[in-house]
């Protein structure tokens, strides 16, 4: 077996066994059996980093062997400089969810932890998958073990939020499997991604690819105008939802749009672009508005997370090296910051039960360290220089300023809005004297919730001040895309 | 003058109906209340014919017998591997919940199940128009009798008035299409009808006219609206056990007299036919998908949930011939094979949830009575989630690729109208998939009735694990099963 396929099937077989696992009298049994599985996980995807060969834009760790042969279907897994960080994203946030959900979850653990596990292996199945269907599979499949996790898990209006979250991806992904099957009769009977990226089309055609992949990927994005879902779906998750959610689901909509609609619809994506420029300036600036005026926590999070993910498809269609390598290191980097950002709140609310910012007041005095933890977060939230977040926004801003003036100076106000309503959440959380009862009986972080704040804070600072292991990796991979995106494919 | 080879054809039947008959001698004198010597003789009869058919379609020939009469070719060789199984597993499941109720007094279920089955294999056998229908009325007469074995129960013997007024009349538009067939081409023999039909030399008005009534006819049988109505009655009505009698093995009957007729006997005509399923494909679409939404009574959802899949496997057979060419032939029907094989697997789960959890005097027919099934027992409520995502098409279960099938079939023919019907095809199914996310969501979101935990016995608990986790098994390894559908509507379409 090769380390993509461990990648993949080892978190899907330990979550397996945990479902085998019965009721909660053994939790801690569970427990522990799911964090080896999930270390075991990540120590799997470990190697693909270290052995990852840089300066070259081909597929790596490549696996393929026939799956279907009557619609010439190949389990085809391969990683580049494009989904490498992605997996190893997946796999790190897995290890994070498991230990946040440690005393939190008692009911039905083994069924939370198993669901994640699994949910883990189909998202590192969907940045591997090399093949139209195995994609397909992998992010369908994704679907169920979210929707279980939000509607048993969930908060009091957790049904509604479970069958909003399923139905509405579910639409744009149906979309995106006539569009496939349609690539398959096209180019003569395969469903091999990287010979799509080749195969001529027509402008009509690519046009329809590109609307039809846009259903799926803008939907999961989400991007302006169809991302209502996500502050809905994000309220009602349990913490460990909406950290995996905004961590990891949203960029295989992202990463979608790198693999699929870019390099199999070139013209159409040149001709589209200024759609979809538009879309992600509206997501940076009207929702980054939006998420000024939440009262809730969590969906202030969840508004920032649609606005920072605008700046993720802004990189992409403005085809420069800068702006593409910037989506892709946002990707990364919203990927621990929205993680740590739930986390936190989760932390809070496991101690006071309510999301309100009006609730709290004054944590800083009984929390201190979770304070400290928290303005961090915040920091890398807004784009601090020296956190995770700087290093893409200023990337994307840079490439946008290079492409059109004015595109990147609506990106870069939208930093100021961010930094707005960061902060202006941490003053009315954290600062200021104790607000009420409930604040002053905080208890501050237990050595489990300081580990997992720990370990998130590390990445994100390791990724403000060393950026160069995960640009590096990217580097060859964006080069080939870009020169790919600007040759035409019209016949 | 019969020869050797005509045996070799009904051999399987032979078997069959022989033990049909000495079970039902061997009922008389069983006395237990669970039947369990008619029970095992049965099941193991099931295994011999099914192992009989499977080894036949393994060999893969094509034997024609009784001077053309009855065909043994691989394609119907593994529907009836397929339909023995699928009646053993509705027997395994169906056996508990027969004998709370009263049915096992006799064996009648035992013996009228299998003549039911005999009836499927001369219909999937049959290669003479008269044939079918013979075979079609064996299955249906043991199958109103089946639902009128509760017979002190008014809604079941309701069911069964139901069920045989409208099946009667079924049978009639059948029997009187096949005679203007006769008249127009003066043949039963299908392979003479299809060389009639070819010359171009018959009545083409005669020929369509017969030929609406015998889709008709089969709309009928398969459940497709706007022929529907029994469905839902008699699907809430029968007990529990013989719908699923009814529900599952019969559709793989009637998907094989649906090649038999239509595209053995009636290719020429296809773009006549393929209106027709065109149009009942897309109204059992609507019907199903939008009514199942509206009902709270579960055996009554999943019969309007039948209704859009029997839908989605017609459309499979609407793609066949494109412009008078039939490359596209062998990927569409073998789609609809696949398709049709895999809803009754996913049947046969979700069926056999609702007969678990009906216990003595309670029959578990409203969604509601699913509430909180996790906390009562995971591995049933993962059966039964499996089963449900399945039927609403999501990977990584077989549905999936059923649905993925059909849809390939439709878009490979190239013409805007198809491709139009694949992404119809594909909003409906969207709209499915809130009814059957709403069953999960029952099982798992809502609390509990009862506190108490399902038991079965052990047979059953075995065999409905076994069932969930193919569901799960042929998704992720889909191959097999499609190679092997392709392979025999390839075998059939060469003759």
């Amino acid at each position: 077996m090769g380390l993509l396929s461990l990648a993949i099937w080892v978190p899907i077989a330990f979550g397996v066994l945990l479902l085998a696992f019965g009721r909660d009298d053994r939790a801690n049994l569970v427990r522990w059996t799911a964090l080896i599985g999930a270390l075991v996980s990540f120590a799997v995807t470990v190697p693909l980093y270290t052995r990852f060969e840089l300066g070259t834009a081909s597929m790596q760790f490549v696996e393929k062997f026939s799956w279907i042969q009557r619609f010439n279907v190949n389990y085809h897994l391969g990683v580049d400089g494009l989904s490498l960080w992605m997996v190893l994203l997946t796999s790190f946030i897995t290890v994070i969810v498991v230990i946040s959900a440690w005393q939190v979850i008692t009911e039905r653990v083994n069924q939370y932890m198993g669901a994640f596990l699994i949910l883990s292996g189909f998202m590192i199945g969907v940045f591997a998958a090399l093949d139209g269907i195995l994609f397909y599979v992998f992010f369908e499949a994704t679907l169920i073990p979210m929707y279980l996790i939000i509607g048993i898990w969930g908060g009091p209006n957790k049904i509604y939020a479970a069958f909003k979250f399923f139905l509405y991806t579910l639409l744009g992904s149906l979309l995106m499997l006539v569009a496939l099957i349609y690539l398959y009769n096209k180019s003569g009977g395969s469903f091999d991604i990287l010979s799509w990226h080749r195969l001529p089309l027509a402008g009509g055609a690519q046009t329809f690819l590109f609307f039809a992949f846009f259903a799926a990927f803008a939907v999961k994005v989400p991007m302006w105008p169809v991302h209502t879902w996500l502050p809905d779906v994000h309220v009602e998750a349990p913490t460990g939802g909406s950290a995996v959610l905004a961590a990891i689901m949203l960029k295989l909509g992202a990463y979608g749009f790198l693999r699929f609609s870019m390099p199999i619809a070139p013209d159409a994506s040149r001709e589209w672009a200024w759609l979809m420029i538009a879309l992600s300036l509206i997501a940076v600036i009207y929702v980054g508005l939006v998420a000024l005026v939440q009262r809730d926590m969590k969906k202030l999070v969840a508004y920032s997370s649609v606005a920072h993910m605008g700046f993720v498809t802004l990189g992409f269609f403005i085809f420069n090296e800068l702006g593409v390598s910037g989506g892709i290191v946002q990707m990364v980097a919203h990927g621990f910051v929205s993680a740590a950002m739930f986390l936190g709140i989760g932390v809070l609310y496991d101690r006071v039960h309510s999301r309100e910012i009006a609730a709290y007041g004054g944590v800083v005095n009984t929390m201190p360290k979770f304070a400290a933890f928290a303005l961090l977060f915040a920091m890398a939230n807004c784009g601090l220089p020296g956190t995770a977040g700087f290093v893409g926004e200023w990337m994307v801003i840079l490439g946008a300023v290079k492409a059109n003036f004015w595109i990147g100076l609506g990106a870069a106000t939208a930093l100021i809005f961010g930094a707005a309503y960061t902060l202006w959440m941490y003053k009315r959380v954290y600062l200021g004297p104790v607000g009420n009862d409930h604040v002053k009986e905080l208890k501050d972080l237990n050595a489990r919730e300081f580990l997992m704040m720990s370990l998130l804070a590390i990445a994100v600072l390791w990724m403000g001040l060393y950026p160069k292991p995960f640009t590096d990796v990217m580097d060859a991979s964006v080069g080939n895309l870009l020169q790919h995106v600007a040759k035409s494919k019209l016949p | 003058m019969i020869d050797k080879l005509s045996w070799m054809a009904i051999y399987p039947e032979v078997v069959l109906l022989v033990m049909a008959c000495i079970i039902a001698l061997v009922d008389l004198s069983t006395t237990g209340a669970r039947r369990t010597r008619t029970y095992i003789l049965t099941l193991l009869t099931l295994a011999v014919v099914a192992f009989l058919t499977g080894m036949a379609a393994v060999h893969g020939q094509t034997v024609y017998g009784f001077g053309g009469m009855v065909v043994s070719d691989p394609m119907g060789n593994w529907l009836k591997c397929f339909a023995s199984v699928a009646l053993m597993v509705t027997l395994v499941y169906g056996r508990p919940y027969a004998a709370d109720r009263g049915m096992l007094r006799g064996g009648e279920m035992f013996t009228l199940s299998m003549f039911s089955l005999l009836g499927m294999f001369v219909m999937i056998s049959g290669s003479n128009f008269l044939l079918i229908y013979l075979g079609l009325e064996l299955l249906t007469l043991s199958s109103y009798a089946l639902v009128a074995l509760r017979r002190e129960n008014a809604v079941a013997s309701e069911a069964a008035m139901k069920y045989f007024v409208l099946g009667a009349m079924a049978s009639g538009f059948l029997l009187y299409g096949m005679s203007m067939m006769y008249g127009a081409t003066g043949s039963l023999d299908i392979n003479e009808v299809f060389k009639a039909v070819a010359s171009r030399k018959v009545d083409h008005q005669v020929l369509v006219f017969g030929l609406v009534f015998i889709v008709a006819g089969l709309a009928f049988k398969v459940g497709a609206a706007p022929f529907h109505m029994w469905v839902p009655d008699v699907y809430q009505g029968a007990p529990t056990a013989i719908t699923l009698v009814i529900g599952a093995a019969p559709e793989l009957a009637a998907f094989a007299i649906i090649i038999r007729m239509l595209v053995e006997g009636l290719l020429p005509l296809a773009i006549d036919w393929q209106q027709m399923l065109a149009v009942l494909a897309v109204a059992s679409l609507v019907v199903g998908n939008l009514a199942a939404i509206a009902q709270t009574n579960l055996k009554r959802m999943l019969a309007y949930s039948t209704i859009a899949q029997m839908g989605f496997m017609l459309l499979g057979l609407v793609a066949g011939v494109v412009n008078g060419n039939t490359y596209n032939a062998q990927f569409a029907y073998s789609a609809s094979m696949f398709y049709v094989i895999t809803y009754v697997l996913t049947t046969l789960a979700s069926f056999g949830i609702i007969l678990l959890l009906a216990r003595e005097g309670f029959e578990s027919e409203e969604i509601t009575d699913l509430a909180g099934l996790n906390q009562r027992s995971p591995l049933y409520a993962g059966v039964m989630a499996v089963a449900m995502f399945s039927l609403a098409g999501l990977p990584p279960l077989v549905g999936f690729y059923a649905k993925l099938a059909v849809l390939q079939a439709l878009i490979a023919s190239g013409q805007a109208i198809y491709i139009g019907l694949a992404v119809f095809a594909v909003i409906m199914s969207l709209i499915g998939a809130f009814y059957y996310l709403r069953i999960v969501k029952v099982m798992y979101f809502d609390a509990p009735v009862t506190a108490t935990t399902v038991s079965a016995p052990r047979d059953v608990r075995f065999v409905l694990t076994l069932n969930g986790a193919l569901i799960l098994i042929l998704g992720i390894v889909p191959g097999g099963l499609m190679t092997l559908c392709a392979q025999a509507i390839v075998a059939t379409l060469a003759n």
